[in-house]
């Protein structure tokens, strides 16, 4: 065991030395896995952002439902305390018809039709959040509150619902897609600089093999190496992210604001941090592998 | 616990592509403690001899035993545990360039997983046995041709192998220079090691058994 140990201290050792030796190539090849780990990367914050947002405009899947015009405050109550009851709704806003008549009218563009009209057009709503937020539930909801009486028109925003589930259904893909593509440009990266690595080495390689090195003894030092090019990507990549996500957190901010919705672009959470480097390192050392295993067995003697 | 190494060569052939003979029906015996010279012109087969016995090449008939371990039947696997039984000296030393003295005599030592400090006691003493304690942080460069074949010897030996294996030592040194040389090799074998040289000058190595190669065969 202390033996085995000594083995691996010592290849991994003999990575750094080979890393720190030629400090331009490796900040280079640093550069260029953690440039292409920071587009997926940087894809999976910014959709994890976006998530957050969807969650933050939870009112966007909501079910508004509106009384007759007609229904007076007592009927508008009996509806209210109805609502209350069901365990399939979770919260529940009143927005009284004077409430939204003051709220449309503090809008310039709207106040002069709404006085041109003389009475208030506008009638009692309930905004209601549900308790199963999945669209198929919303729907059953909304389709017996419809059934109720007094309740003029219910109306669930699905489109909304739909559209933006989409959206980061297909940012989840595309995310998907190019973090598989780069994943296997990082392990081709890994590939052609260990395949140089052992050029570099080769005579070195052969010694060791007419002295005794096992396989292992030789891969080793390799694998280290391509491991510790996919750990450094992965921290270069995580740092690139993490400065992206500083820098664009107040234009994005502002944009959203412009939406009225509030938004602060988080860095990648402690999970993803973790797994960035975690995933890099692994595939560093896959595409040495790959590499060891056609460059060792094409000589002879091993 | 090492065992002792005896070599045997039975009727060992060896044939290269596409059909050209380089031993043919070799056969002798190398006894414990025995110093061996292995003579013949360029091309008789001296260093194909030496390769078979460290399994760097595999025979192509008849069968080696060294310590009793057929080499020609050895699995891939087990072949880098018999080489580090056996101390080598190439024909052309295999010195890397990039590492100083001290180093290149440490690489059979880290091979076989010693530890750091018992490593580089074992590095010294053989630094020392070949007199370039001194030079220990000199890169191969800047060591004459005679340190050179004397490091490559250091790194031979430093793993305190019971066989010792050298082709052609003292090719290319001039004869002051060779004769140092050949008196390190004599002076291991005296003390316990079993040595086998193969080399064109003989003479240096007073008091060897000589075989004669010609062409792939052993002269009688």
């Amino acid at each position: 065991m202390n033996a085995w140990l000594t083995q691996h201290a010592r290849a991994a050792r003999l990575a750094l030395h080979r890393l720190a030796a030629a400090p331009l190539n490796s900040l280079l090849y640093l550069l260029a896995i953690g440039v292409a780990l920071a587009l997926p990367a940087g894809g999976q914050t910014l959709l994890a952002n976006a998530q957050s947002l969807a969650g933050i405009t939870s009112a966007a899947p909501q079910i508004s439902v509106f009384m007759a015009a007609n229904a007076d405050r007592a009927m508008t109550t009996d509806i209210e305390s109805r609502l209350k009851q069901r365990a399939d709704i979770k919260r529940i806003q009143f927005l009284s018809r004077e409430e939204t008549l003051a709220r449309m009218k503090a809008n310039p563009g709207l106040r002069e039709v709404i006085e041109a009209l003389g009475t208030n057009p506008f009638p009692d709503a309930f905004v209601l959040t549900a308790a199963d937020e999945r669209l198929p539930a919303m729907e059953q909801l909304a389709a017996e509150l419809r059934r109720w009486p007094r309740i003029e028109h219910v109306q669930l925003d699905s489109d909304w619902v739909r559209r933006l589930d989409a959206l980061l259904e297909l940012g989840r893909t595309a995310v998907l897609v190019l973090a598989v593509l780069l994943s296997i440009g990082l392990i081709a990266i890994s590939f052609s600089i260990i395949r140089m690595q052992v050029l570099t080495h080769r005579a070195e390689i052969e010694l060791s093999g007419l002295l005794g090195a096992t396989d292992g003894f030789i891969r080793r030092p390799f694998l280290y190496y391509g491991f510790l090019l996919g750990l450094g990507g992965g921290i270069v990549a995580w740092l690139l992210v993490g400065a992206a996500t500083l820098w664009l957190r107040a234009p994005l901010g502002e944009l959203v604001r412009l939406y009225e919705l509030t938004l602060a672009l988080q860095p990648p959470g402690p999970r993803d941090s973790a797994l960035l480097p975690a995933i890099s390192a692994g595939l560093g050392w896959l595409g040495a592998m790959i590499s060891l295993g056609q460059q060792l067995r094409q000589k002879s003697g091993y | 616990m090492a065992c002792t190494l005896v070599i045997r060569f039975d009727r060992v052939s060896k044939r290269y592509p596409p059909g050209v003979d380089a031993l043919s029906d070799i056969s002798f015996e190398v006894a414990e403690r025995e110093m061996v010279l292995v003579g013949g012109h360029s091309g008789a087969g001296k260093s194909t001899l030496l390769k078979l016995m460290a399994g760097i090449e595999k025979s192509t008939g008849g069968a080696i035993l060294v310590g009793g371990q057929n080499v020609s039947g050895l699995a891939r696997s087990a072949l880098p545990y018999l080489r580090r039984r056996i101390g080598m000296v190439f024909q052309d030393q295999k010195l890397l360039l990039d590492r100083n003295a001290f180093e290149n005599v440490m690489l059979p030592l880290s091979i076989a997983g010693f530890p750091h400090r018992e490593a580089a006691q074992r590095v010294r003493a053989a630094l020392d046995k070949v007199g370039l304690s001194s030079r220990e942080k000199a890169l191969p460069v800047m060591l004459s041709g005679g340190e050179q074949q004397r490091l490559a010897i250091a790194r031979a030996v430093v793993g305190r192998p019971n066989l010792l294996l050298a082709d052609e030592p003292t090719a290319h040194l001039d004869a002051d220079t060779a004769a140092d040389v050949a008196r390190i090799f004599t002076e291991f074998n005296h003390v316990g090691v079993t040595v086998l040289i193969a080399t064109y000058a003989g003479n240096l190595f007073p008091g060897g058994r000589r075989l004669q190669l010609e062409h792939g065969r052993l002269l009688q």
